[in-house]
């Protein structure tokens, strides 16, 4: 075991070699290539020597090639973000089908229209429905663990799908935190090597994968039959979670709670900037207010029953979006509403706030402001509309932009 | 260069490892392409597939295929190939399957794809040496779809999306010459109405690592109008008037493999198909004829 100070970049590599992976398909993209260079440097130096990288023409082929590995039984790691995660979508949802375990890491950007480089979770949510698991980290040491814990859940029988790992473009990506290194040793004793057992192309035992079917019958059966192995991970991930902590002393739940016990009201958010969350909560409990702070670190599956136990009794949710469906709002305002509706106990109020996107900073006095509107909403029992958060100050800097733009417009007409 | 395994129509194989009754029109000259090639290249295999007619031969729980299969989707089959390989050959060098455990990697495409939206998995998988046999079955337009035209649609051929008097205005584009200009290890134009060709060529291409592929004009009764029965009639005409040149590239070097003499007139192949039955109905579209047997001779000009 060794301390380092490590980007979350740099944690993932070590996440994925420690895990001993065999293949690395790869395309670059800001800002997750230093992910693929720091492998490609490792194999190079002869200290990631049993591990072969290949750099793709497009994440489309990246993911292809990963699921095709994957179903002829190594074990493969990929990474990608943002715009690249899209344009590998359509193989985002086919290999999943293929049921074949592998990790991806995927480092959030925003998407565009306008092209930005920073992040918010458009990209990740837009692999949702996929059949893809994902695990959400807010801190680096996170993202190494998460991509050890991911393959341990993505191999295990009873799932058998392949795993994102999420973490925030620069706020993870390119901040350097101090992360532990686990020993090698102890990482085998977590994450055996992988057995594939019936996964795999072989001379004398054929196997059709992914072909067509027929009508509505065999299909829902084999969509019903992903979805249910997705179910069964919430349960396994539960075990994974116990065995990690058993080996490592790091425990991560698949809901991670902050001071929530007490608390009345409560933030309800994923990423890095849950970790500012948890700095507001403190300033709030200073103050005597009692707040807490909900982050569900498995998004897929949805762990419904363990967000329902800790929300009981709350009086109000203030559900932090980072990430915004255009014409909807808030993506886990959703999700959180369906998993609470009509339940028993369930807080009487969740008010929806957007905030971060392309990387937008949430400074101390909005989660202040968040929590005095969610807890006057619960006294109220009235939920205000969504707020798009935004300041005056950043309306003044835009406006001066638009007023720049415009000069240069005129200017250059002339 | 002649290979002894392959000498005369006798020595071709006459065990066939397809099975039967697939969902395949009747007379489809892609599928007979790849009977004959699957039974030189056999079971040892993973057929790596790209979304269009053939995507139909496995249907759950049915396939013809003694072998393995993974389809993919439309753009990425050589990417598909590229993983499964590699894990193959990771598989091998790490000693957890025995060599002889291995397979071959077969991509399976139609024209859709590989003039197309595969280009670039095409391309690059070529870039980066993979080791793979390439078919592409092209009944050039997209045939799975009701037969519009693709890249691959010849000049003046009707289609469903150029239905108009002069049919579809562009040119088919030379695939083989732009892999040729990747230097793969081989490629080569086959066509199943000339099965000892193919299987010369089939033979030579197993002997080779490296990125090896096949175009087989594939001549497809639904998408060019003419009666199922004649299918392999079709194919021999296309490579006596000379549209459909048979060759090879290997080593640097573009080699025909049948020089067509005497060259038939092209109205005898355009003659038959439903798809070029406007050049000669209600009358005869003499400048459009003239033009595509100029582009014929102009291009055996060339090669002679």
């Amino acid at each position: 075991m060794k301390r380092m100070l490590l980007t979350g970049n740099a944690a993932a590599a070590w996440g994925a070699r420690l895990a001993n992976v065999d293949y690395v398909p790869a395309f670059p993209i800001t800002p997750q290539t230093e992910i693929i260079e720091t492998i490609s440097n490792w194999i190079d130096s002869g200290e990631l020597a049993g591990c072969r990288m290949v750099t793709m023409e497009s994440e489309h082929s990246m993911i292809t090639a990963a699921g095709g590995a994957a179903a002829a039984g190594v074990r493969v790691f990929t990474a990608t973000s943002s715009q690249g995660l899209l344009y590998g979508m359509e193989m985002i949802y086919t290999v999943a089908g293929w049921r074949v375990p592998f990790v991806l890491v995927n480092v959030s950007r925003g998407l565009a229209t306008p092209i930005t480089l920073e992040p918010d979770h458009n990209d990740i949510l837009a692999a949702r429905d996929s059949g893809f698991l994902q695990i959400h980290c807010s801190t680096c040491q996170e993202v190494l663990d998460s991509t050890l814990m991911a393959y341990r859940l993505a191999e295990d029988e009873r799932v058998r799908l392949p795993v994102i790992v999420n973490m925030d473009g620069f706020y993870l990506s390119f901040t350097r935190e101090p992360v532990v290194i686990p020993d090698p040793e102890a990482v085998n004793r977590f994450l055996p090597p992988f057995e594939p057992e019936n996964i795999r192309f072989l001379c004398g035992q054929p196997v059709s994968e992914a072909v067509a079917v027929l009508g509505g019958s065999s299909y829902s059966y084999f969509r019903y039959e992903t979805h249910l192995a997705a179910m069964n991970a919430i349960h396994v991930y539960e075990e994974i979670s116990k065995a990690f902590a058993d080996v490592f002393g790091r425990a991560y739940e698949a809901v991670a709670t902050y001071r929530t016990k007490d608390a009345e009201i409560v933030f309800f958010m994923m990423g890095s900037f849950a970790t500012k969350a948890r700095e507001a909560v403190d300033r709030l409990r200073d103050a005597g207010k009692r707040v807490g702070l909900v982050q569900p670190r498995l998004l897929r599956p949805f762990p419904e029953d363990a967000i329902r136990r800790v929300l009981t009794g709350k009086r109000g949710v203030a559900v932090i979006d980072q990430n915004l469906s255009v014409g909807k709002g808030g993506v886990l305002h959703a999700e959180l509403a369906s998993a609470l509706y009509g339940r028993h106990g369930a807080p009487r109020v969740l008010v929806s706030f957007i905030a971060g996107l392309g990387g937008r900073d949430i400074s101390p006095e909005e989660f202040y402001e968040m929590a005095s509107v969610t807890g006057k909403a619960a006294e109220d029992e009235k939920i205000p509309p969504p707020r798009l958060l935004y300041t005056a100050t950043e309306l003044k800097e835009v406006r001066k932009l638009q007023a720049v733009a415009h000069v240069e417009r005129k200017g250059g007409s002339s | 260069m002649s290979d002894p395994r392959f000498k005369t129509m006798k020595d071709l194989p006459s065990v066939h490892l397809l099975g039967a009754g697939t969902s395949m029109c009747a007379g489809c000259g892609g599928l007979e392409i790849l009977h004959e090639i699957y039974d030189i290249m056999g079971e040892k295999t993973v057929v790596v597939n790209a979304a269009g007619c053939m995507t139909l031969l496995a249907s759950y729980p049915f396939t013809p295929f003694g072998g393995s299969w993974l389809y993919t989707s439309m753009a990425s089959a050589p990417a598909g190939a590229q993983g499964v390989r590699d894990a193959m050959d990771i598989l091998i060098e790490k000693k957890r399957i025995k060599p002889e455990e291995n397979l071959d990697v077969i991509i399976l495409t139609g024209d859709g794809a590989a003039y197309g939206m595969g280009l670039s998995a095409t391309s690059s998988a070529i870039e980066r040496g993979l080791d793979f046999l390439y078919l592409c079955y092209d009944n050039e337009g997209y045939g799975n779809t009701g037969q519009q035209y693709s890249e691959a649609t010849p000049h003046a051929a009707r289609t469903a999306t150029s239905r108009g008097p002069r049919g579809f205005p562009g040119y088919k584009k030379d695939l083989f010459e732009i892999w040729a200009a990747h230097r793969p290890a081989y490629a080569a134009t086959v066509i199943a109405a000339e099965p000892l060709d193919l299987a010369r060529k089939i033979e030579k291409a197993r002997g080779i690592k490296g990125p090896r592929l096949l175009i087989s004009l594939s001549p497809c009764p639904t998408g060019w109008g003419y009666d199922p029965k004649d299918s392999i009639e079709i194919g021999k005409l296309a490579v006596k008037t000379g549209i459909w040149p048979l060759k090879e590239y290997a080593d640097g070097k573009v080699v025909h493999t049948h020089f067509p003499h005497p060259r038939l007139s092209v109205e005898e192949y355009l003659s038959k198909q439903g798809r070029f039955a406007h050049l000669f109905r209600p009358e005869r579209n003499e400048a459009l004829l003239k033009e595509i047997q100029a582009m014929i001779d102009a291009y055996w000009g060339r090669v002679r």
